[in-house]
């Protein structure tokens, strides 16, 4: 293996390749006698590249080669821009814009806490910022613990009840502060920043909890 | 931010350029192209010749720049013996390029480490997790050879609390742990560095990725030992877990050094506040959560804070912000004047709100900013900071079609107030040719020039035109750059600018550009310094692949992603070149056997290690 020296300008030799020369096929941009010619004085330029023998005549096929084809779901994009078409609906590509998760990750702020159901034996997380308000969150802790169903009460008070044995499940939230405080007191953006981690409480233990804000 | 490493990138003015080292594969020791070949079973030179080489390794302790040494090692078996002798810091821009056995056998007396791992699409989650570098065999060569190791910098490796332990337990001068984009570690690791290497005096933690379960966080910060450290800087924004911050505070009252320290998001201003006053000697501050911990109605801690930054005289640069509450910004007027180095790149600021900082800040030299403050918080900027080398605008909403409020506007008036402007990195929505020529014509410093218009394939937003113009430009007319990515809609003709122009260019990245493999092939055989070059859906094919074959040896690396590439070129590349590893990377394993035609991802480097044998199952080596 030799080293490679720096290679001659060939800036007038570049500009001279033609659109055709550049067009896509197995044949090797060598082939035509001009090209080659073009370029003499290239250190194991053409000379290497044509020994290779990769000419079969036959053109690569649709650009991509299947690829695009394939990876459809994933790179819509690049099919459009090949066919020199301005994209259609901006389908999410993989990393792209290229920001790196670390920034997206602080920038999200993401709110996960950890959801724990008195007698069930496993814990969930939820990210609070991925809901707009209590109703959202609890169906989607409804859906979670599937067992439960909501059940609204005439204040607005809020219970998930197991409907297999009755019971009721009131959801609270530690804050900050380290309290326990009944979900749904606050205001929403007040209990996202504050709540550290959720639990579904049976209704009998839920009596020690802070006493409700008066709705003034 | 991470001034001091220049983000580990070669993108500096001193123009290192990274020379294929000589084959030391084969005893070639005739062959002078190659350079000489280790002196394995030769006899002791004579002992006039053994006095020139004592001379010469003396006067070789002065070199330092890695392309000098290689340089000289070049020169003969003597003059490549001294250098090994005396080099000191170890470069590796590629793990896989060497093994760590022959760099170990080779350099004896190594105190400095600086090691590279995954290509930088990683970051953006192109690389599939479980891809390798691994820096389990580095430290494992490294502990039972380098005695004296006393500096280990890392960046996109894959690091464990093992790999960590090894490095507390076999140096015993260990002096400075940076990681940088690493993965595999947790809080586990930290304290056992904290507590066994006595002699820290930097540990940088930039941007890694901890594994942490909530219920297995160790405070690590705890660790220290009780009796004054040598601390100089202590980086640790990007971990997550909560610590004891009595702890920290003890620590940095017991670190009479420390310069630099960056918190992470559990410190909140009250804290900030108790950090600052045990050390106001810090020259390098990160603030954690810029917001105040207790509700309405307590006691104001802005005037402390005001204090504390007043009291803060030799502070250059500040960073952190997070979640901030811009009634707290007027703290740090008392610093402005001084700031050479400002980050709010998390920091959702309006162009109001920037605007009382930033006219302070006369001797900014770096700003990282989002594009919340708009295209008139960058009219500021360049009113203001006229000393400006580095600015990066980063976008609030890292999507697609977001409403990015900074613009060409902003960029011209950035490169009419920022003529010293050496490197930008700029995200945006809309762009136009005139904007980036005029750059190009303000700023003939610029070494690097990073372009991202968010939405792909968009062309000029007033002519309609594509971008080509604008590029061309920059390459005609910033004569030093050497980094450059592009974006937008770019034809063919974009990259013969790219080509015929950008003679320094070591650094390219392109996206979702170009026409067809002659895009390609202008860039590969115009661009005769490029080192790196990183493309993702593009347009470019085997042909072009195998036409930048007499120049693969000659870089670091090329990656390819969703281009048009096959199987059958890209053995041809294997083929052809021995001493290059080709790597074709799947995104899962498939069930299927039989191998696809279509190369999704291609990762291709130099090495003289050969194909690696830790490859998973979703990557091939041809």
């Amino acid at each position: 293996m030799s080293v490679e020296t720096e290679r001659s300008s060939t800036e007038s030799e570049v500009s001279g390749l033609d659109y055709e020369e550049t067009a896509l096929t197995l044949r090797l941009p060598g082939g035509t006698s001009r090209v080659a010619g073009s370029e003499p004085d290239r250190k194991r330029g053409f000379s290497e590249t044509v020994e290779l023998g990769l000419g079969s005549g036959a053109p690569v096929g649709t650009r991509g080669v299947g690829s695009t084809d394939d990876q459809s779901d994933e790179s819509p994009e690049s099919q459009a821009s090949v066919a020199e078409k301005p994209p259609a609906p901006k389908a999410r590509v993989v990393g792209w814009p290229p920001v790196r998760s670390f920034r997206k990750n602080v920038m999200k702020s993401c709110k996960l806490v950890k959801v724990a159901v008195d007698g069930a034996p496993y814990l969930r997380k939820v990210d609070l910022e991925a809901y707009t308000g209590y109703h959202q969150l609890l169906t989607a802790l409804q859906e979670m613990f599937s067992c439960f169903t909501l059940r609204n009460y005439p204040d607005e008070e809020r219970k998930l009840v197991d409907p297999v044995n009755g019971t009721e499940y009131v959801p609270t939230y530690e804050d900050k502060e380290g309290d326990w405080m009944l979900v749904g007191d606050v205001p929403w953006k007040m209990f996202v920043e504050s709540c550290k981690r959720v639990r579904l409480m049976k209704s009998s233990e839920a009596v020690n909890l802070a006493p409700r804000a008066q709705h003034s | 931010m991470r001034e001091e490493i220049s983000d580990m990138s070669e993108d500096d003015e001193t123009g290192e350029r990274a020379r294929w080292a000589p084959d030391l594969s084969k005893n070639r020791s005739d062959d002078s192209d190659s350079g000489p070949g280790p002196p394995i079973g030769d006899s002791p030179p004579p002992f006039s010749d053994q006095v020139l080489e004592n001379v010469l390794e003396n006067v070789l302790e002065f070199l330092t720049s890695r392309r000098d040494r290689n340089a000289a090692s070049a020169v003969c078996r003597s003059w490549y013996r001294a250098e090994a002798q005396t080099r000191r810091e170890l470069f590796i821009g590629n793990c896989y390029a060497v093994a760590p056995h022959r760099a170990v056998e080779r350099f004896q007396s190594i105190k400095s480490v600086v090691l590279k791992g995954k290509p930088r699409f990683a970051d953006f989650n192109l690389v599939p997790f479980g891809w390798g570098a691994q820096f389990e065999p580095w430290v494992k060569s490294f502990g039972a050879a380098y005695r004296h190791l006393e500096r280990i910098c890392l960046k996109r490796m894959s690091v464990t609390d093992k790999d960590l332990t090894i490095i507390a337990e076999s140096f015993p001068l260990f002096k400075d742990l940076t990681l940088i984009c690493c993965e595999g570690f947790s809080t586990l690791g930290l304290a056992v560095i904290a507590e066994r290497c006595r002699h820290l005096r930097v540990l940088d933690l930039i941007e890694d990725y901890l594994e942490d379960e909530d219920d297995e966080v160790v405070d690590w910060i705890s660790r220290f030992p009780e009796t004054t450290t040598s601390l100089e800087s202590l980086v640790f924004d990007c971990v997550t877990c909560p610590f004891n911050f009595d702890a920290l505070e003890c620590l940095v009252a017991r670190s009479p050094s420390l310069q630099r320290l960056r918190v992470n998001h559990h410190v909140a201003l009250e804290q900030l506040r108790r950090l600052m006053a045990s050390a106001p000697q810090l020259t390098h501050l990160g603030t954690g959560t810029f917001r105040s911990e207790v509700g309405f109605g307590e006691v104001d801690p802005n005037l402390d804070l005001v204090s504390a930054f007043g009291a803060s005289r030799s502070l250059v640069c500040l960073s952190g912000f997070r979640e901030i509450e811009p009634e707290f910004l007027p703290a740090i007027y008392p610093v402005c004047a001084n700031l050479t180095s400002l980050n709010f790149s998390f920091a959702n600021l309006t162009a109001e709100e920037l605007n009382p900082v930033i006219r302070q800040c006369h001797n900014l030299q770096t700003f990282w900013v989002l594009d919340s403050v708009g295209d008139e918080g960058l009219r500021a900027v360049a009113e203001s900071c006229q000393d400006l080398r580095e600015l990066r605008v980063f976008p609030l909403d890292p999507t697609e079609d977001s409403d990015s409020s900074v613009s060409d506007i902003g960029l011209q008036f950035i490169s009419e107030g920022c003529r010293k402007l050496r490197s930008i990195l700029y995200f945006c929505q809309r762009m136009t040719n005139a904007a980036v020529v005029a750059m190009s014509k303000n700023c003939p410093d610029l070494v690097v020039f990073r372009l991202c218009i968010m939405g792909r394939h968009l062309p000029d937003r007033i002519t309609g035109e594509p971008m080509d113009a604008g590029f061309r430009a920059i390459v005609m007319n910033c004569k030093k750059l050497t980094r450059l990515s592009v974006s937008g809609l770019l034809t063919d003709k974009a990259f013969e600018y790219i080509g015929c122009y950008g003679k320094l260019i070591r650094t390219l990245s392109v996206a979702f550009a170009g026409d067809s493999d002659g895009g390609l092939r202008y860039v590969l055989e115009g661009c005769t310094r490029l080192q790196k070059l990183e493309i993702r859906d593009s347009p470019f094919g085997d042909a072009s692949l195998i036409s930048g074959l007499p120049f693969y040896y000659n870089m670091r690396f090329l990656w390819m992603s969703s281009c048009n590439l096959s199987m059958r070129g890209c053995k041809e590349v294997a083929r052809n070149k021995p001493n290059l590893v080709v790597e074709v990377i799947r995104d899962a394993v498939e069930e299927e056997e039989e191998e696809i035609e279509a190369v999704e991802k291609l990762y291709l480097y130099r090495s003289l290690a050969g194909a690696r044998t830790d490859v998973p199952a979703f990557v091939k080596i041809l």
